[in-house]
């Protein structure tokens, strides 16, 4: 069932065709998902004061109905570590076309996953989960399966990917949280189900994963036209 | 939807034949049903008359009995009107050979006949299809006898979108010994669709597989057909077209990039255990073992052959599909070699691949067989034989065929096919052991049993 706040953004994103980064990721944070800790600043002074509440270093990221890929624009900066740098980039990003306010958030690490979906025709809603990144499209290393997930879905998605080993603590690195992984996916295919009927598509790209977190660093929501 | 009275009629009317053109396709069926089939025929021609002799009925109405089977090979426009008479004269379910309908952009003639169909519960199949074909009981296929191969009766169920694509794998499975349960072609697919007849056929006591030739799906029926095939209990074996489509419409997200139509319908069959067979091939050796086998397997195989070459190159194969080919016990060697016959006691080699070499006899590969598909290491065994190895019999298939044992593990055989030795391979086949052609035959068998099930 999805939340009055949800429905409200799906009906207020319509117009733009997608749903603009700051409210998707309310969206997921509503629905049980682990999204960075975030604000979004209007003006320079809100920005200064949002970095430090957060805590150096911050990722920076523009707000726009017009950048739907928000890193080919040159509208995100990660690592901004002081006053100064939250200043310039305030005052770099607000030039930009459509500009509407400032995403300032946590900085996150992890193996990159994609977490996706897409409204099938001869099958309705379906779950992706792949290796993800900036690459993902080069290695499409990636399970598909039909939503909403079954219990034993989850496993064997990470199972049957390529580079699953990367998950499991390759080369002395400390092995991902599979459980929290699954449980996510799931409450995301859950989401997804309730969703299908204003959505086309979705990249959670990427979706951090350590240890003992699974967050979502950046979430694109297309909507139905 | 109750196919029972079309699928095993007493009595078939052909609407449509003709009393000047003996080609027509009406009169084809017409004359193959009279002539082949032990059923009553009725030819139907609204003009009335004769046929070589026999009565041209005007309609149903002038039938003595209500008819089992209509098949209507009539011009679109008159189908509404034959459907009425076929539901008043309480006829069981029609072929409706007939095309003019959706696949010409049709639609709305298509949708009042589904929907007269459908008020009255009145089972059909098509339009624009070549309809049904039940060995040895009755068939629709508007291709003359002397044309067909000989079909073999068996258990194996094919449903088809093209009529065309269903006789070659009629044939096909044929040749390879694999027989058929029925076989139907739904063209248009307008009532009668994979769906209905998966529920239909998992229910048919003489289908143990149904063997499905799709090219698409219409909007979310991709799910329904996924919630009916998992849950008919039999396997159900699938050959896609149209894999090669390419979206049209530009994609603004990763995820519709690259999930495109063909991935999500294959990764979605896999993920509820519905078999995809790759090409015609993998669907014959597919349906072949999981009609011997309706059920699923682990990851470890057991090999027995007579000649190292073809053990190596099975290990292959297997690990090839992701099997593995475990170490035998020296607990479990010992038990072997003390069965071996003398001569081959001391050089068979008893590793896996097991390589009972030249010499061996029948019986060394039973004891091997019995032993190893008790050893609980083994998921199943894969047999590989030379009928033209001195030693052995022709009776060898017949011999290994333990009925309470292949119910615990499947077990598989490859044997070269040449005509010479066709006894040898039918010792195999009449007693229900799956014999693949190739090596690699034989181990994707083994993977049609390990993707029978949710993956």
């Amino acid at each position: 069932m999805l939340t009055n706040e949800i429905k409200n953004i799906l009906e207020s994103s319509q117009k733009e065709g997608w749903v603009l980064e700051p409210d998707a990721k309310k969206i997921f944070a509503q629905s049980g998902m682990d999204v960075p800790n975030f604000r979004v600043a209007t003006t320079e002074e809100e920005a200064v004061a949002m970095a430090s509440e957060i805590g150096y270093p911050v990722v920076a990221k523009i707000v726009s109905p017009k950048a739907l890929h928000k890193s080919d624009v040159g509208g995100v900066k990660v690592g901004l570590k002081n006053e100064q740098e939250i200043k310039e980039t305030f005052t770099a990003f607000s030039q930009f076309e459509g500009f509407t306010g400032l995403l300032i958030e946590e900085v996150v690490s992890g193996v990159e996953m994609i977490f996706g979906a897409k409204i099938d025709g001869q099958f309705g809603p379906v779950v992706l989960l792949g290796i993800g990144g900036t690459s993902v499209e080069i290695y499409q290393d990636t399970a598909i399966r039909m939503a909403p997930l079954r219990d034993v879905d989850g496993p064997s998605m990470i199972e049957s990917l390529k580079a699953k080993k990367l998950l499991r603590g390759y080369r002395g690195a400390d092995p991902i949280d599979e459980d929290r992984l699954c449980q996510m996916l799931s409450a995301f295919s859950t989401l997804v189900v309730d969703m299908a009927d204003s959505i086309e598509s979705i990249d959670l790209n990427p979706v951090m994963c350590t240890t003992d977190r699974c967050v979502i660093a950046d979430a694109r929501i297309i909507l139905k036209s | 939807m109750n196919f029972d009275r079309m699928l095993n009629p007493t009595s078939v009317a052909v609407v449509g034949v003709s009393s000047k053109n003996d080609r027509h396709p009406a009169n084809i069926v017409f004359k193959k049903v009279r002539l082949r089939y032990s059923v009553k025929a009725y030819a139907i021609n609204p003009r009335g008359g004769e046929l070589n002799g026999e009565p041209l009925y005007k309609s149903l109405d002038e039938i003595p009995e209500p008819v089992d089977l209509v098949v209507i090979a009539a011009r679109a426009e008159h189908v509404p009107a034959l459907f009425e008479s076929c539901i008043k004269n309480n006829a069981g379910g029609a072929v409706l050979i007939s095309g003019g309908f959706s696949e010409v952009g049709n639609d709305e003639l298509q949708e009042k006949v589904v929907s007269i169909a459908k008020e009255a519960d009145f089972p059909f199949i098509g339009p624009n299809c070549l309809g049904i074909f039940v060995p040895g009981v009755v068939d629709s296929l508007f291709t003359p006898s002397e044309r067909m191969e000989q079909v073999t009766l068996g258990n194996v169920a094919i449903v088809s979108q093209s009529g065309g694509i269903m006789v070659d794998l009629m044939f096909k499975f044929s040749a390879f010994g694999v027989g058929i349960s029925k076989a139907i072609s739904i063209g248009n697919k307008a009532m009668a669709r994979e769906i209905e007849l998966i529920e239909y056929l998992g229910k048919d006591p003489d289908t143990h597989v149904i063997a499905l030739y799709i090219e698409g799906f219409n909007e979310n029926e991709g799910r329904e057909f996924v919630k009916a095939a998992s849950s008919c209990n039999k396997p159900v074996v699938v050959l896609k077209s149209g894999k090669s489509k390419v979206g049209m419409e530009a994609v603004s997200s990763h995820t519709a990039s690259m999930a495109g139509d063909y991935r999500v319908f294959s990764s979605i069959l896999a993920q509820y255990g519905i078999v995809e067979a790759r090409d015609e091939i993998e669907m014959i050796n597919f349906c072949e073992v999981l009609s011997c086998y309706p059920r699923t397997i682990g990851n470890n195989i057991a090999i027995i052959t007579l000649s190292g070459g073809h053990g190596a190159s099975a290990s292959d194969f297997c690990s090839e599909r992701g099997f593995n080919i475990p170490l035998i016990s020296t607990e479990t060697q010992e038990k072997i070699r003390e069965k071996l016959s003398p001569g081959i006691r001391n050089i068979a080699s008893l590793t896996n691949p097991v390589d009972l070499t030249g010499s061996a006899l029948d019986e060394d590969f039973i004891a091997t067989y019995e032993i190893l598909s008790d050893s609980p290491e083994f998921n199943a065994i894969l047999l590989l034989v030379l009928p033209y190895s001195p030693s052995i019999t022709q009776d060898l298939g017949a011999k290994m065929s333990m009925p309470t044992r292949k119910r615990v593990k499947p077990f598989i055989a490859y044997t070269s096919h040449t005509d010479r030795y066709k006894i040898f391979i039918d010792g195999f086949k009449y007693n229900q052991i799956p014999v693949a052609d190739t090596i690699d035959g034989a181990v994707m068998m083994l993977e049609a049993m390990r993707r029978y099930q949710s993956c």
